[in-house]
């Protein structure tokens, strides 16, 4: 019961594809995954604006939707029937083609990151050798398609805002790649399916997620900080701060166009999530053993909605920062630890098996955070807070 | 090879001509990038999978950003008047043939040289990281320092214009 509960979508797949011939059953399996992966993340995506425009209401003292359907819920359904029903304005001056393919191309090449997320025991589309290397090429390429969409725009913010993006997201990717790196050192594999396989075990009740290491809590710390920045999320959302750039490099679109950007960006935050819970958060693995009855596409899909929380929660919560401090934070603080932790990673797989490695890697890297911190604040005189005008 | 052989090279053949007739030169960077991924598709295709996704990574997530980088902060990014071919195309059409010669040269004798390899050889990406840190770790560093070298001297020039301007 337990394992047919698990396996649950591979049995249906099965099932389905078990009334064709043998020799269209590879081709419709994939079918069938991709259509699985297109519908439901647009899905959860409709969901996850309701939440986050219900979560931020309650940081904020309001109440949110709550005209459309019961407590609002039924809110993006009619924002997606506005979206498509509203006129499509191209502006004149506009690179029409490119204009028209930016938000295509970045729909489909995000799409392409959820291929190789492994969202449950044996519920992965391609089980790549390769498959980290093919998540980072895929979240490469949506940085043309950003710069494609603010340049053939003919519009000073858009250009202002892709400019921003293009540099915030490469400047971050760095950092993105090198914390999935160590997860690698360790794994021994670039394959997403055998990194989460890797994390699926426990000693005694507790799992022995890399979250649950001195230098995986490091690396999972300075993920989420790019990941937050190649979703241009807030804090980190100056590509699209509404008061500076009136929306950054999608100012110009409008209907349907404008939903794909919207869409763009929520299915990055899923596959971005998905990606730190299969490399940190021991993919689809119970949190406890005594809970692994619990079906694993359950508890992936857990982890990636309080990761999607987590993001709002921080949206509500941070103010945006400045380009310069950005910039600073990314290559003078966030970039030079992540290698001390890459250095961290590589004395903790050869200092072997016990508890001297545990002092060691948490004391080294406590105390380059703490001499990182001193060093970069130094110059800093932070006196007392003053209030200019909310006094 | 077959159909997708075919189709791959249209599109990669098709970015590289839109590179050279198109007089836009943004529109030339984004052309470039087509033919990037189609030369990524080749390595797909081939079963060369890291190879495949170091193309996308490199050359589509930061040479094609960096070249339009470089565009449109030199102000390149205004459309030529005149026409778009230099005056010294011969000479380039001449050079570009020797250098198809060559490499073509090369591939044909290939066969010969090297009569023994039998079918495709299934290199797996731990194989190339194996590679590139056992046996060719010297390369590497070497190619490593220079890479260092090159950033480094890119910052004092960039520091110097700062400081002039001051």
């Amino acid at each position: 019961m337990v394992t047919t509960l698990d396996q649950i979508f591979i049995i249906l797949r099965n099932w389905i594809t078990g009334f064709l011939p043998q020799a269209w059953r590879p081709a419709v399996d994939v079918v069938l995954g991709v259509v699985t992966i297109v519908c439901l993340f647009p899905g959860l995506f409709a969901l996850t604006t309701v939440f986050e425009r219900k979560g931020l209401a309650r940081i904020q003292n309001r109440l949110g939707p709550n005209r459309t359907g019961p407590f609002g819920f039924f809110q993006p359904v009619a924002d997606g029937i506005k979206s498509l029903t509203k006129e499509d304005i191209v502006p004149l001056n506009a690179d029409a083609a490119v204009h028209f393919l930016a938000p295509v191309v970045l729909v489909v090449t995000v799409f392409m990151g959820f291929a190789v997320l492994p969202m449950g025991r044996n519920m992965v589309l391609v089980d790549m050798d390769a498959g980290l290397l093919f998540f980072f090429a895929m979240g490469a390429s949506t940085e043309v398609t950003v710069f494609m969409a603010g340049w053939s725009s003919r519009n000073k913010y858009s250009l202002l805002g892709a400019m921003r993006a293009v540099a915030q997201m490469i400047s971050y990717e760095v950092v993105l790649l090198l914390s999935g790196v160590s997860v690698v050192m360790i794994s021994g594999s670039l394959s997403l399916v055998k990194i989460a396989a890797a994390q699926n075990h426990y000693t005694g009740w507790l799992p022995n997620w890399y979250i649950f290491t001195p230098w995986g809590f490091a690396g999972f710390v300075m993920f989420a900080i790019a990941a937050t920045a190649e979703t241009n999320r807030s804090p980190f959302d100056l590509p699209e701060g509404e008061s500076e750039l009136v929306a950054g490099y999608h100012t110009e679109y409008s209907g349907f166009k404008f939903a794909l950007f919207f869409l763009g960006e929520y299915l990055a935050m899923f596959s971005i999530s998905g990606l730190g819970t299969t490399l940190f958060l021991g993919g689809w693995s119970a949190p406890f053993s005594f809970l692994t009855w619990v079906p694993s596409w359950i508890w992936f899909f857990a982890k990636v909605m309080v990761s999607i929380f987590v993001f709002i929660w921080m949206r509500g919560t941070l103010p945006r920062l400045r380009q310069d401090q950005l910039m600073n934070f990314a290559w003078k603080f966030v970039l030079p630890f992540t290698l001390i932790n890459l250095m961290v990673t590589a004395l903790w797989r050869f200092m072997g098996e016990g508890w001297e490695r545990w002092v060691v890697c948490t004391l080294i890297l406590a105390a380059v955070f703490v001499l990182m911190g001193k060093v970069g604040m130094g110059r800093e005189h932070l006196g007392p807070r003053s209030y200019r005008y909310a006094e | 090879m077959g159909v997708l052989f075919y189709l791959i090279a249209a599109l990669t053949l098709a970015g590289g001509l839109a590179v050279l007739l198109l007089k836009n030169t943004v529109h030339c960077a984004l052309a470039v990038t087509v033919a990037f991924a189609g030369l990524a598709l080749f390595f797909l295709q081939l079963d060369a999978q890291f190879a495949g996704f170091a193309q996308i990574l490199v050359y589509i997530g930061a040479v094609a950003i960096l070249v339009v980088f470089a565009i449109l902060v030199t102000r390149g990014s205004t459309t030529p008047v005149g026409q778009v071919f230099s005056e010294s195309w011969l000479v380039g059409v001449a050079i570009a043939a020797g250098v198809f010669a060559l490499f073509g040269w090369a591939v044909l004798e290939s066969g010969r040289a090297l009569p023994h390899e039998s079918a495709a050889p299934a290199v797996t990406v731990r194989d190339i990281g194996n590679a590139l840190v056992g046996r060719y770790v010297l390369p590497l560093e070497i190619v490593a320092l220079l890479l260092t070298a090159a950033t480094i001297g890119a910052v004092i020039v960039a520091m110097h214009e700062k400081e002039g301007s001051k």
